[in-house]
């Protein structure tokens, strides 16, 4: 199972983490201290899996991004460098040809995507079309409440209650 | 308007949003800017979050996870507010208030007891996306009181007609039954249906996932679920699917020989047909760590390692090593059949790759081969960069070490070979070496003087004076030097190399042992020119004499050489031992020395006036004879000789490794008491003993040096008035007292050759006859040796030195989860519904609605372990290899413990599912 996530920048800025095993904010930030620290200094074109307290963290460069993913020791480490793939390329099509600035405005749409397609630290769901409809719907629902929200009669309602 | 909307309203009108805060968090240079830029956005959210529209109170909910989330700003205090939003009719809130939940809360929050309702909720609310915010949500944070509370609305979910719900149902129970175990009762048969009804390969896929998260804790409840297993791992086309049933059967294997052989075949299909990597590398893990007895498969398996191994993507490389390393314990012919792919990867770019084939290579290592991996790797440890370096250095000394240098047999090699790495410039394991050098001093013989002339080449050497790293082995060095001068072709220079000026730059404890060791040197030297042909020869015959039952064919040579040296050809020790040189070697250690005396630090200054206090009474005799040259024959009766005779005695005896009974086993003195109180420290046994020896030496008021004259009686002659002679004594004593806490090495000749004991004769050879008899008993001569040059005796205690302590670590929950999954399985539902039969333990047997009504004390009882439970996931996680590999085991126990009925029925019941 996986552990957490982890996204960070090539400068060391976290840009997500999700824990599904409990870790204290104590710990959380010591782990991301140690792994951008052992994850940025590896050069390109090494493998992608480092050894890291006995558990294992795999993790792919994409553009200025890293994405880290820690398992235990006899989990597969090709099926995660594919469900990070996997992730990547619907968050590409999520937001067409996505970059670092897209996930930092839209930091609750990532985690909503990484939701569908990751629970209780396994994947859930290996079709990309069924995540992106799933979010899809999602997001259709928010954008009908905002506009619920938005709309004069409501910001009347509130004003004279 | 009434007064509370004002505020409220200006708030809304004109709040920063989300992309505002980013915006200004960017613009702010990170450091003390942009950290008062967050604070005064945090202030501004503390405001914003307590408006009464939930508009307003969103955004500022969403404001504070974006800074929780990705600046670290704690969130906790925002808890009741993340709830509240939970409720909203609106989903953009409600979604902003299950984000800020699943990612800020945790299980000891008070506020989680708000959440239930709402969670119950949406759990069974009509809109699919309502409920799976509340799964996921559940997912993360589930506590003993969820999962207790929600499993039934989670039982409804499991068969529920969305894909999207029912796989998100299906992963959540891996959290539910790790928090509440009953719930296995409740939800385990539902669990088993979705693993049969393939309709839909994603909740295939969680279920499959959920089992083999639990079958990796507790493998030996799931056996009678093989058929389904193997039924998915015949039918299914999906990767991930198959890569969990095989990580199933992994475990399953182990247990079920007739399950092995059933599914080899099958994994060895999808071995060779798969095209995805991940696929075809979980099939070879599951062959060589399971299967290892199926040879075709084995072979198979190397074969796809070796295709790894030859890749050129480095991850595939990296998983080549790994296969390999899990290969080596049963099949080693796999690693030797790739050994150059394995050195190869030695001098890869990647450190990760590296680290996976030197630890390979190091689980190549035997007696055989020792000589030539240690050469390759000091090659290699030279040219690499100063971390990897010290790994090999690090994986070298403990490989040789391992159950006490089981693989060195040539001894004078390896000695060498440690001096040669204190010699590579980025080593900094000076202090395995030194324990390394010492240890096998005391425990082989038969290496001293090879480890002599390794020592001197050390000390002799100024420029390794400068290296802070190996000062730790050149005091190692110094003190070998020491205690085995006796091998030493020239002491003289030995003892010129322990007084070199540059010893100055070694740390005070370290220049203490230099000190020490030519007191050493100069009581041997003295030894050897007053009392020729006495001390040292009777000493030498007799290490030779000790080991009569072996037949030594190049290192007896050696020794008869050095006795040779010594002894018999007088030419040459005269040459050696001539007045002259005694006199300049005086003069050298007065005047080095001299300086010193007057050191701040107590161990170097104590030790520099014995030394001077030795030299300085040897030198007022000596140059007193040195105009009557004939006078040769007086030298016995010198009161220098005495000394040095008594100095020599005491020094001569062998250090021994110490056994970790040894303690244990000394006598306890007469007269002395041992409180009763002591009794109960016997877990702390070595330490007490240890203290009442100390100060059992020192109380002896003969030996108080204030008193020294008038109250000794049996010493004073042998004393004399001299102080520095007195302290000789003194140590000599000290080192008798301690002698009994050794064990000797070698027999009653050196026992009875040894010097006689000060205050108790009697006392003293009991003990010593008691230590001979240990030692024979603990002396584990070590296998024959076959090959041309054989292996010297290691001295190795019964008892393993270093051992870990394994602390047992019992995993109460996975204990009730797979009691209750066992229950399923094997038990009727009727039997389930109403009360247990077998009665087996407390709590567990139990039926759900029978808990919900009573036994609240025991549950809240239980509740509070789950909290430890959580607090110590991290120790948990440590210690999960541990607890799984002994898992089996605790299990067989306890059902054994359970009574014959249910091993009887399980007995049965396997062979009909097996296929």
């Amino acid at each position: 199972m996986i552990h957490f996530v982890l996204l960070i920048s090539r400068q060391g800025k976290v840009r997500l983490t999700k824990w599904y095993s409990p870790y204290s904010q104590k710990e959380r930030s010591k782990v991301i201290r140690e792994l951008s620290g052992t994850i940025l200094s590896r050069g390109p074109k090494l493998c992608n899996f480092v050894e890291w307290r006995g558990l294992k963290v795999v993790y792919k460069r994409y553009a200025s991004l890293y994405f880290c993913m820690c398992i235990n020791q006899e989990d597969n480490e090709l099926e995660i460098l594919e469900i990070i793939h996997h992730y990547v390329e619907i968050l590409d099509r999520y937001f067409g040809s996505v970059c670092e600035l897209d996930l930092i405005f839209n930091f609750h749409k990532a985690y909503y995507i990484l939701d569908e397609v990751l629970i209780a630290g396994e994947l859930q769901e290996s079709s990309k079309k069924t995540v992106a409809r799933l979010v899809a719907t999602q997001d259709s629902l928010v954008e009908a409440a905002k506009e619920e929200a938005n709309s004069i009669s409501n910001i009347i309602a509130q004003a004279t209650k | 308007m009434s007064g509370g909307g004002g505020p409220s309203l200006m708030d809304s009108l004109f709040q920063r949003t989300l992309d505002d805060l980013i915006k200004g968090i960017r613009l702010h240079l990170p450091g003390a800017a942009q950290s008062s830029f967050i604070s005064k956005s945090l202030d501004e959210i503390r405001r914003e979050i307590k408006s009464t529209d939930s508009q307003t109170k969103s955004t500022a909910l969403q404001k504070l996870t974006y800074l929780h989330s990705l600046h670290g700003i704690d969130m906790s205090w925002a808890a009741f507010h993340a709830v509240e939003l939970t409720s909203s009719p609106s989903f953009l809130h409600k979604k902003t208030g299950y984000l800020a939940a699943s990612l800020s809360f945790r299980p000891s929050m008070d506020v989680l007891l708000l959440l239930t309702n709402q969670l119950r909720k949406d759990l069974s609310s009509t809109n699919q996306h309502e409920a799976s915010l509340a799964l996921e949500c559940l997912s993360v944070i589930c506590t003993p009181d969820f999962a207790r509370d929600l499993t039934p609305d989670i039982f409804t979910l499991l068969s529920s007609g969305k894909n999207s719900i029912r796989k998100k149902a299906i992963a959540c129970l891996l959290m539910v039954f790790s928090q509440y175990p009953d719930a296995v009762r409740v939800c385990f048969k539902r669990l088993v249906d979705n693993l049969e009804s393939a309709d839909n390969v994603q909740t295939l896929a969680a279920t499959v996932g959920v089992f083999c998260e639990l079958a990796s804790k507790e493998p030996r409840s799931y056996i009678p679920l093989a058929p389904e297993f193997y039924r998915i791992l015949v039918d299914s086309r999906n990767n991930w699917v198959l890569i969990k049933v095989l990580k199933i059967f992994a475990h399953l294997a182990k247990l079920e020989p007739r399950l092995a052989k059933k599914v080899v075949e099958l994994i060895c299909d999808h071995m060779k047909q798969s095209e995805a990597k991940s696929l075809v590398f979980e099939c070879v893990r599951t062959i060589v760590s399971s299967f290892y007895e199926y040879e075709f498969a084995v072979k198979l398996a190397v074969v796809k390692i070796r295709e790894f191994l030859l890749d050129s993507d480095l991850n595939l490389r990296y998983l080549g090593l790994q296969g390999l390393l899990l290969v080596a314990p049963n099949h080693l012919w796999a690693v030797l059949e790739n050994k150059e792919v394995v050195i190869k990867s030695l001098s890869d770019v990647d450190r990760n790759i590296k680290l996976e084939a030197l630890r390979l290579v190091m689980s190549m290592v035997s007696d055989d081969n020792v000589v030539e991996i240690c050469r390759v790797l000091i090659g290699y440890a030279l040219k690499s960069d100063p971390e990897f370096c010290n790994e090999i250095l690090r994986s070298m000394l403990s490989t040789c070490y391992r159950n006490v240098y089981e693989i060195i047999i040539d001894f004078d090699w390896y000695v060498s070979l440690l001096a040669e790495m204190a010699r590579i410039p980025h080593c900094q394991n000076g202090e395995e070496i030194e324990f390394q050098l010492i240890d096998i001093g005391m425990r082989v013989k038969a290496v001293r003087p090879e480890l002599v002339r390794v020592g001197r080449g050390l000390l002799i050497d100024p420029a390794l004076l400068g290296s802070p790293f190996i000062h730790r082995i050149l005091s190692a060095a110094a003190w070998v030097s020491g205690e085995y001068v006796k091998f030493s072709r020239n002491p003289f220079e030995i003892m010129e190399a322990l007084l070199q000026p540059r010893t100055n730059l070694l740390p005070p404890s370290i220049r203490s042992v230099y000190i020490h060791s030519t007191f050493k040197v100069l009581s041997f030297f003295l030894h050897s020119f007053l009392l020729p042909g006495k001390g040292v020869n009777s000493s030498l015959s007799n290490f030779v004499d000790i080991e009569p039952g072996f037949t030594y064919s190049e290192s007896e040579q050696e020794f008869t050489e050095i006795d040779h040296a010594t002894s018999s050809s007088g030419l040459n020790k005269r040459d050696t031992f001539t007045q002259e040189a005694v006199v300049n070697m005086l003069t050298l250690v007065i005047t080095s020395l001299t300086p010193l005396a007057e050191s701040h630090d107590v161990e170097i200054q104590e030790r520099v006036r014995n030394v001077l206090g030795l030299a300085q009474l040897a030198q007022q005799e000596i140059s007193c004879n040195h105009d009557q040259k004939e006078k040769m024959v007086d030298k016995v009766d010198l009161k220098t000789s005495i000394i040095i005779r008594l100095i020599n005695d005491a020094l001569s005896e062998d250090f021994g490794p110490v056994s970790f009974s040894a303690q244990e086993r000394v006598p306890v003195p007469n007269g002395l008491v041992l409180e009763e109180n002591l009794s109960k420290l016997d877990s702390l046994c070595a330490d007490v003993q240890l203290s009442i020896s100390e100060s059992f030496s020192l109380v002896k008021p003969i030996l108080l040096p204030t008193d020294g004259d008038s109250i000794s009686n049996q010493q004073n002659e042998e004393e004399s008035e001299t102080s520095p002679a007195e302290s000789m004594s003194l140590l000599a004593e000290h080192r008798k007292r301690h002698g009994l806490f050794y064990l000797p090495s070698d027999h009653n000749k050196n026992a009875s050759s040894s010097f006689p004991p000060a205050n108790d004769p009697n006392q003293r050879d009991n003990d010593v006859e008691d230590l001979v008899k240990l030692t024979e008993e603990s002396l584990v001569l070590k296998r024959k040796p076959s090959s041309s040059r054989p292996r010297p005796v290691v001295v190795k205690l019964d008892e393993g030195e270093r051992l870990p302590i394994t602390v047992k670590k019992t995993d109460e929950n996975d204990d009730l989860i797979s009691g209750a999954v066992r229950d399923v399985l094997l038990g009727n539902e009727a039997s389930l519904r109403s009360s247990n039969p077998s009665g087996r333990r407390k709590g567990e047997s139990h039926s759900k609605d029978k808990v919900e009504n009573s036994e609240t004390g025991n549950l809240s009882k239980r509740r509070s372990k789950h909290r430890n439970h959580g607090k110590n996931v991290e120790d948990k996680e440590e210690n999960s290899e541990k607890s799984k590999k002994k898992s089996g085991g605790r299990h067989k126990a306890r059902r054994r413990a359970d009574g014959g009925i249910d091993v009887a029925v399980q007995k049965q019941v396997i062979p009909d599912f097996l296929l």
